[in-house]
C-alpha cells in the first residue's frame, strides 16, 4: 500500500501537470477558431445534457492538421528546426567534448571546482544570459568593439539577428548538458586502459579513437539527446538572438498563439512537435537502459 | 651441479637482454630508483620483490616506456631505450588491473595488438586462436570482460600481452586479485607458459611466496635499491642481510658480538648464556656487531636436553600456532628473547607432548643459521 502511494505521487503530479494540459491542447487543436473568449469553438456545454456532449464531439475535426500541410511555412519550420537542432548539437559536441576530456584528465582535487564552474551559469536566469549575449553580439557590442580595437575588422560584423547568433546562443546555453554526461563517462575510465593500448602498439591518437571515444559513447549519446530534444522546440533563443530569417517551430508556435490568436492551429503545431520529440526521447531512454544493463 | 641448470647469469659470455646502467629515477624530491645497475638475461623469469614504494613498479614502468629514467640508461637487446616510446618497444605488459578493454570481446582484446601491426586477417585469427588455446579460453572468445570470472580475466590479460610474441613480458602484480587457491594454480600455469613460449618474464610482486615459486632469480628491493639478487633457494638459505632474511619467510634474529673461534664464529649475545656457534665464509673481527639468523624449521624443540647438539638453549613455551601440517612454537628464553621453532606434525595431535608453559630445549646445528654483518 505504501509503495502504491509512493508511486502514485509522481504519477498524479505528471497527470495533473502534463497529461491534463496535453489533453486540453489536443482538444483545442481539434476545434475551430472563433472570435470569442476563449477564441475557439466548440465549448463543452453540459447544461444541455447528453445532447450537448455529442454535438461537442461532432464539432471536433482534424481540419487544423490538414491546414498545416497546405501551407509550406509549417513543414519548412519543422525542417529548419530539425536542421538547426542537429547542427547545434554537433557544434555543442565539438566544443563540449574537449572540455569534458580536459576536466576528466585534470588533477582529482581540481575536478569538483571545474564541475562547479560548468554548473555556475545556472545560478543566473537563462533569459538574462541570453540578453547578455545580445549585448555582446550587437553591432556596437563588446565582440565587435574588441575586434575593431584589435584591427581584425574595419567595420562591425552583423552577428545579432542572424542564424550565427542563434547557434552561439544554443551552444552556450546547452553546453553543460553536453559536458556533464561525457565527463561522467570519461571520469570513470581507467587510465591504465590507455597505457595498455599504447603498450600494444597504438599511438596516442590511436588510443584516443580506439579506447577513449568508444568508452565515452554512452556519454556522447546522452549529451546529444539532452541538447537536441530541447533545442528543437527552442523559442527564446531564436526570437531574441535570431532574425526574421530564422525559422524555428517554437517561434511559429508563439506567433500563432499570440499574434494570430489562432489557438487551434497553434495547438496542432504543438501536438505535431510533441509527436516528433517522442522519437528521440524514446531513443534516449533506450540508450540509458542499455547503459544500465551493461553496468549491472 | 649438472650442466643443464638454467643459470645464464653465471656465464660471463652470455649477453644480457636487459641492462640497467646506473639508473636513477626521481619524482620531484622523491627518489624512486637510486643508482641501480642490473642485468636480466633472455628466457629468465625475473622477480622484483619488495614492499610497496620500494621502486619495483617504477623499474617495470621504465622497461615498458611509461617512465623515463632521470639519469642512467636502459638497454634492451643492446639498444638504448631512451628515445623509444611504449608503442615501438618489443615489450608488452600485463597490468595489475588487467586493463582489459571493456567494450571489446575477449577475442578482440587479444587481437588488439596484432591489428595494430597491420597483419592480415588470417594471420591474426590464427594467432588469436593459438593464444585462446594456450590460456584455455576458447569457450569465452565472444564474451565481454565483465561476463567472465576474475581468473579468466587474468588469463585474457596474459593472452593479450603474449599475442605479439614480445621479447620481454612485464607482469605487474599479476595474481594480486585472485584468491589463494587460484593464485597457486595460476603460478604454475605462468611458469608453464613461460617455458612453452620462451619469453623473458619480469614480474613485480610484494608476495614473497609468489616470487619464490615462479622466479628463476629474485631481486629483493628496498627504497629504490636492489638489496640482493639470487635464486629463490639462495635468497632463502643465504640471505645477505637481515632485511632480506626478514623479508623472505620467517626468521629468528639474534644480535650480538662476534668471537671467531677456529673455522667457526661464535656470537656472544647475552650474559650467562652460551655463545651461539655458526659457520660462515665471511670474515668477522672479534667484537664486531653480528646478527645470527635462523629459520624456525631449522630449530628443533624437545622436552629433554638434547645430546651432541652444537647449540642448545632452554626456555618455556609461550605460544603455539597450529597450522595443520606444521606447528610453530614460540619459546621464551630467560633473557626475554622469543625464538620460533617449527615442527612438522607427522603425528596426530593427541600424541604430541609439548604444551603451554612447558620447559623445553631448543637446539640447532652450527650450520643451520647464517651470520650477517647487517
Amino acid at each position: 500500500m505504501r509503495r502504491f502511494v509512493l508511486i502514485a505521487v509522481p504519477y498524479l503530479w505528471l497527470a495533473a501537470l502534463f497529461l491534463i494540459p496535453f489533453a486540453i491542447v489536443l482538444k483545442i487543436s481539434l476545434s475551430d477558431v472563433a472570435l470569442a473568449r476563449p477564441p475557439y469553438f466548440p465549448q463543452l456545454d453540459l447544461s444541455t445534457g447528453w445532447e450537448g456532449f455529442t454535438s461537442f464531439f461532432a464539432e471536433l475535426d482534424f481540419e487544423n492538421f490538414w491546414f498545416l500541410t497546405t501551407d509550406d511555412l509549417y513543414w519548412k519550420a519543422y525542417l529548419s528546426s530539425l536542421q538547426i537542432a542537429l547542427t547545434s548539437t554537433l557544434m555543442t559536441l565539438l566544443v563540449g567534448y574537449p572540455i569534458a576530456y580536459a576536466m576528466a584528465r585534470a588533477a582529482p582535487e581540481w575536478r569538483p571546482t571545474l564541475l562547479m564552474l560548468v554548473i555556475l551559469p545556472f545560478w543566473t536566469s537563462f533569459l538574462i544570459r541570453v540578453y547578455a549575449w545580445m549585448g555582446i553580439l550587437s553591432n556596437e557590442g563588446l565582440l565587435n568593439q574588441f575586434l575593431l580595437w584589435l584591427g581584425v575588422i574595419n567595420e562591425p560584423l552583423t552577428i545579432l539577428n542572424t542564424n550565427t547568433a542563434v547557434y552561439i546562443g544554443i551552444v552556450y546555453t546547452y553546453l553543460p548538458f553536453m559536458i556533464l554526461p561525457i565527463y561522467s563517462a570519461l571520469e570513470r575510465m581507467d587510465d591504465s586502459l590507455l597505457e595498455a593500448a599504447e603498450d600494444l602498439g597504438c599511438s596516442r591518437l590511436g588510443a584516443f579513437w580506439l579506447v577513449t571515444v568508444p568508452l565515452s559513447k554512452n556519454g556522447i549519446i546522452a549529451g546529444c539527446f539532452l541538447v537536441f530534444i530541447p533545442t528543437i522546440g527552442e523559442f527564446v533563443i531564436p526570437s531574441l538572438l535570431g532574425g526574421s530569417g530564422t525559422l524555428m517551430i517554437g517561434k511559429v508556435l508563439w506567433e500563432e498563439f499570440f499574434s494570430n490568436r489562432d489557438w487551434p492551429v497553434a495547438s496542432a503545431v504543438a501536438v505535431i512537435l510533441l509527436l516528433i520529440l517522442v522519437i528521440p526521447i524514446i531513443l534516449f531512454q533506450r540508450n540509458e537502459q542499455k547503459q544500465r544493463e551493461a553496468e549491472g | 651441479m649438472s650442466q643443464n641448470v638454467f643459470a645464464p647469469w653465471e656465464d660471463p659470455n652470455e649477453k644480457p637482454l636487459i641492462q640497467f646502467k646506473n639508473v636513477t629515477k626521481r619524482f620531484g624530491d622523491f627518489t624512486a630508483i637510486d643508482d641501480l645497475t642490473q642485468d636480466i638475461f633472455a628466457r629468465e623469469f625475473f622477480a622484483l620483490l619488495g614492499p610497496s614504494g620500494c621502486g619495483k613498479t617504477t623499474m617495470m614502468r621504465m622497461l615498458a616506456g611509461f617512465e623515463a629514467p632521470t639519469e642512467g640508461k636502459i638497454f634492451i637487446a643492446g639498444q638504448d631505450m631512451a628515445k623509444i616510446p611504449p608503442n615501438k618497444r618489443a615489450v608488452n605488459m600485463m597490468f595489475q588491473s588487467y586493463a582489459l578493454f571493456p567494450h571489446l570481446s575477449v577475442w578482440d582484446n587479444i587481437a588488439f595488438g596484432l591489428k595494430r601491426e597491420g597483419k592480415d586477417k588470417d594471420a591474426i585469427a590464427a594467432r588469436v586462436e593459438e593464444m585462446l588455446r594456450l590460456t584455455r579460453l576458447s569457450k569465452f572468445a565472444k564474451r565481454k570482460p565483465h561476463q567472465i570470472s576474475g581468473g579468466q580475466r587474468q588469463r585474457v590479460a596474459l593472452a593479450r600481452s603474449l599475442a605479439k610474441a614480445p621479447k620481454l613480458l612485464l607482469l605487474d602484480e599479476p595474481l594480486g586479485a585472485l584468491d589463494k587457491k587460484l593464485r597457486q594454480d595460476t603460478q604454475f600455469e605462468l611458469m608453464d607458459i613461460q617455458e612453452k613460449t620462451g619469453t623473458t618474464f619480469v614480474i613485480v610482486t610484494h608476495d614473497q611466496e609468489e616470487a619464490m615459486t615462479v622466479a628463476s632469480r629474485v631481486a629483493v628491493m628496498d627504497e629504490g635499491r636492489i638489496i640482493q639478487v639470487a635464486t629463490p633457494a639462495q635468497i632463502y638459505e643465504a640471505p645477505n642481510s637481515v632485511y632480506v632474511a626478514d623479508f623472505i619467510g620467517d626468521v629468528n634474529i639474534i644480535s650480538g658480538r662476534a668471537k671467531p673461534t677456529g673455522d667457526k664464529v661464535a656470537t656472544q649475545w647475552a650474559e650467562g648464556q652460551p655463545d651461539i656457534l655458526g659457520t660462515t665464509t665471511t670474515k668477522f673481527d672479534a667484537g664486531q656487531e653480528i646478527h645470527f639468523a635462523i629459520r624456525p624449521e631449522k630449530v628443533a624443540i624437545s622436552t629433554e636436553e638434547p645430546q651432541d647438539a652444537a647449540n642448545k638453549l632452554q626456555g618455556k613455551v609461550l605460544d603455539i600456532a597450529y597450522l595443520g601440517n606444521i606447528s610453530t612454537y614460540h619459546v621464551e628464553l630467560p633473557t626475554g628473547h622469543v625464538i620460533k621453532a617449527q615442527t612438522a606434525n607427522t603425528r596426530r595431535l593427541s600424541r604430541r607432548q609439548i604444551t603451554w608453559e612447558d620447559k623445553v630445549w631448543i637446539s640447532f646445528t652450527d650450520t643451520a643459521g647464517v651470520l650477517l654483518e647487517r
